[in-house]
């Protein structure tokens, strides 16, 4: 078995062939895992229950009840909720912390007969592009354990590229599956806000989050969209059927293909891209354009500033959601005078460096005085974004840039400077803004031999346009 | 922005932090809130109305689940509980 080209359709058919069992792919992924971890650290845990969960998987072989994703080996960013397992965010504050209930995506997966090996490494609370901020030590590239794998999903990302797990889910607040993908040399899929539920994810950007899965193809990742994307009620910011049939009626493209691919040259005339990447990607538009695309030159004359508006409306949201760890529900607990002294105690020891900066930075741009100057001024700059991005979406079918402004970086260059971490998240972060779907494909590697990507965004629930374009990419 | 504004964030976000880090925490504040500020900059934001697109949708306060049904699961994740409730220090 050839764990580097196997893709799930591939892998569907050996199991039902019987070329090899469930039981056979798990184990040569934990192998992988046993190899490479130690060095790597991916996974902060390995359950002890894959054999077990493979052999549950084999029957429904047995029993003629597979689908497409049984048997399919899995790993799950660390804030994301099995019920009964242990989850952490890769924070302090959740120390021994077990789910008590299934993420909608967790529970989806299961009645299909996934194989969950584990759970991934992360920055604390999704809050990093380079999962330099885990309590429990940094993920290293997998194709050069010098630098970093990405962040915040950079565990998953890693498992995925070291062959220790086919698929493995993260969560992209502003870049956070994309980006480590991009680093990696994997796919990662941001979809719409409110396709995949939310329901068992720890909030971070409520506005923000959605849950998107790392594969190694296009289509692997489009399997994965289409088995997880339903409407749930246990989310309200989950989209009913009905409102994304209008979505996709409103686009422009309907059912003859997408043709036109622009490209936001504005934007990345703005320097400080890394030289090869920009090359790279002057290549990548010349083999759109060899697949039959038209690319054309878009303006969003707003983009710019959605990083900025992110690192506003972001920590305002985290700072609310991050109150409920207080060293009195969950995890942690350190004891102190009263009730007050306690929740400053357990914050202070429970949340790292990081996690602190947003809580308080959050608590700044929503404190009286300043909530009309920073957090309103967000908010409206983010729905003319929005806006833009549909006036553009009336003239082509994507938008594309590269994912990343540059390879993965090393380990330690970015941690003293917060701000220029930030930076990492430029092209990705808009989706987030807009709330489009958006996916980083594999483009190549640079002189050094660490991967570059590209990164293409569609209308509001056109995963579909992205797909198609990026299948045909890939080949 | 002063060592007291960063003293008063922490006490609203009830974070204990140390001396030092008050110093550290301060210039990345001043160096972030340096960068966000280029919102004021874009010429749209004084339209108004611009806020109301994206609206909180709330469940029906309404067909709760049956008390109790998940209060061992919830309470065995708690620090310190005691006769079903969650407990902590005196208040007042």
């Amino acid at each position: 078995m050839d764990l580097k080209s196997l893709t799930i359709e591939k892998t569907h058919e050996s199991l039902k062939k019987g070329e090899f069992t469930v039981a056979d792919l798990a184990l040569a992924c934990l192998k992988e895992i046993e190899k490479k971890n130690k060095d790597l650290n991916a996974y902060l845990e390995v359950f002890n229950d894959v054999m077990e969960q493979a052999r549950q998987s084999q029957k429904m072989f047995e029993d003629g009840s597979a689908t497409l994703l049984t048997g399919i080996p899995f790993a799950i960013k660390d804030n994301i909720l099995i019920e009964g397992r242990r989850a952490g965010a890769a924070s302090k504050i959740l120390e021994g912390y077990r789910a008590v209930y299934d993420a909608t995506v967790i529970k989806k997966l299961k009645t299909q007969g996934v194989v969950f090996l584990g759970r991934t490494n992360m920055d604390e609370f999704a809050m990093g592009s380079s999962t330099e901020n885990s309590a429990y030590g940094v993920t290293k590239n997998p194709h050069d354990p010098s630098r970093v794998a990405g962040g915040s999903s950079g565990g998953s990302a890693a498992a995925v590229a070291m062959d220790g797990a086919m698929v493995a889910l993260g969560s992209d607040t502003g870049g956070s599956v994309r980006q480590p993908a991009a680093f990696c040399g994997v796919v990662g899929l941001k979809p719409t806000y409110g396709a995949l539920s939310r329901y068992g994810l720890m909030a971070m950007g409520s506005s923000l989050d959605q849950i998107g899965p790392f594969t190694k193809t296009v289509r692997d990742a489009e399997i994965i969209f289409q088995a997880v994307s339903e409407h749930d009620p246990m989310d309200s910011t989950s989209v009913p059927e009905n409102i994304r049939y209008d979505f996709r009626q409103r686009s422009r493209i309907k059912d003859q293909g997408s043709k036109i691919i622009g490209v936001p040259r504005n934007f990345l005339n703005h320097g400080g891209i890394d030289k090869e990447t920009l090359d790279n990607f002057e290549k990548s538009l010349i083999k759109l354009e060899s697949l039959g695309y038209k690319v054309v030159n878009i303006d969003l004359p707003l983009v710019e500033y959605s990083l900025p508006a992110y690192y506003i409306i972001m920590p305002a949201e985290s700072s609310s959601n991050l109150s409920r760890f207080d060293g009195v529900r969950y995890g942690l607990q350190e004891k102190g005078t009263d009730l007050l002294d306690t929740y400053k105690k357990t914050k202070g020891k429970g949340f790292g460096k990081e996690v602190r900066r947003r809580i308080m930075l959050g608590t700044y741009v929503l404190s009286h005085g300043y909530y009309d100057a920073y957090y309103n001024k967000a908010i409206k700059l983010r729905n003319q974004i929005e806006k833009d991005f549909g006036k553009v979406f009336e003239e082509v079918d994507a938008i594309v840039t590269p994912t990343t402004p540059a390879p993965a970086f090393k380990i330690g260059e970015k941690a003293k400077d917060p701000l220029a971490m930030y930076l990492s998240d430029i092209f990705t972060v808009s989706a987030n803004i807009a709330g489009v779907p958006a996916i980083s494909i594999p483009a190549g590697v640079n002189k050094d031999g660490l991967p570059l990507d590209l990164h293409l965004m569609a209308p509001h629930f056109r995963e579909d346009v992205l797909f198609e374009i990026g299948k045909k990419f890939e080949m | 922005m002063q060592i007291k504004d960063v003293e008063k964030l922490a006490e609203l976000a009830r974070i204990e932090i140390n001396d030092e880090e008050k110093n550290e925490l301060l210039g990345d504040l001043q160096a972030i809130l340096g960068y966000v500020e280029q919102v004021n900059k874009a010429s749209t934001v004084n339209q108004v109305n611009q806020a109301i697109e994206h609206v909180n949708i709330m469940r029906e306060d309404k067909e709760p689940h049956e008390t109790g049904i998940y209060t061992d699961k919830i309470l065995a994740e708690v620090p310190e509980s005691q006769d079903g409730y969650v407990k902590v220090k005196k208040i007042l």
